[in-house]
């Protein structure tokens, strides 16, 4: 056991620098989400079958495929602040915790790239 | 140390449940649940892109009976998401902390959720 005072301890390390930074991102995030959120769910009741015509014809309008690139980014990068706030409260010994705090921020870019090739590729690509 | 035995904050064991602790376990909940949705949304454009035979087969997963609740789940989620967030603006912008406000907002939150989630489903 250390004799050194809390204090002493601490002094030296500095601040974490980012300080708000985490909380002002999520709040950021949330109103995009809000609008594009919004947005989405109320542009899926255009469509009426969903069947696989219909729906790549949905994507590929510029505006769609712009407003999805936007909702997908914005969503990815609310949910990785909001998962990793989640993991940093329940999983507890530090290795795991940063094993699972590095999933999340890899499987939030990965499924993001694979939303936005998606798109790109109905979008730009030839029809499918 | 003796200290391990102490209980720690906060005792959630202690208090009577109330309303606002239900809507903030259920803001957790329903934010994991609407990550899990966002692969889901993302499956779903893929299995567009891919084709017509990938995109058939991920129509027919969703349009099964655990698909579709799964989709009234995420739609539940997404309301309920919205209208706790829109809470918490104003409780980050310094309104209704007061605990008889908190209750009262609390089912404002619930009952715009059914409301929403309801009018959502009735359009299509």
């Amino acid at each position: 056991m250390s004799l050194r005072s809390p204090l002493g301890r601490v002094l030296g390390s500095g601040s974490a620098k980012d300080g708000t930074g985490h909380w002002w991102a999520q709040r950021v995030s949330a109103a995009g989400l809000l609008l594009l959120g919004a947005w989405f769910l109320w542009s899926l009741t255009e469509l009426t079958d969903f069947a696989h015509a219909e729906v790549v014809a949905w994507i590929a309008q510029p505006w769609n495929s712009v407003m999805l690139l936007m909702l997908c980014c914005t969503l990815a990068w609310h949910s990785t602040l909001g998962v990793q706030v989640v993991i940093e409260d329940y999983v507890h010994g530090p290795m795991l915790k940063v094993i699972a705090l590095l999933v999340n921020r890899f499987v939030h870019v990965f499924v993001t790239f694979v939303a936005v090739f998606a798109v790109m590729r109905i979008s730009l690509g030839e029809s499918p | 140390m003796s200290q391990l035995n102490r209980p720690v904050s906060p005792h959630l064991s202690v208090y009577r449940w109330p309303i606002t602790m239900t809507l903030s376990i259920l803001h957790r909940i329903t934010g994991v649940g609407l990550a899990v949705g966002f692969l889901a949304l993302a499956a779903w454009m893929l299995a567009a892109a891919a084709g017509a035979e990938e995109y058939k087969a991920f129509a027919t997963t969703m349009s099964s009976l655990p698909g579709r609740l799964l989709l009234a789940a995420w739609s539940f989620a997404f309301f309920f998401h919205l209208a706790n967030g829109v809470r918490h603006f104003f409780w980050d912008a310094g309104y209704g902390f007061e605990k008889h406000q908190a209750n009262a907002s609390a089912w404002v939150v619930i009952v715009l959720t059914v409301v929403m989630t309801l009018a959502y489903w009735l359009t299509f």
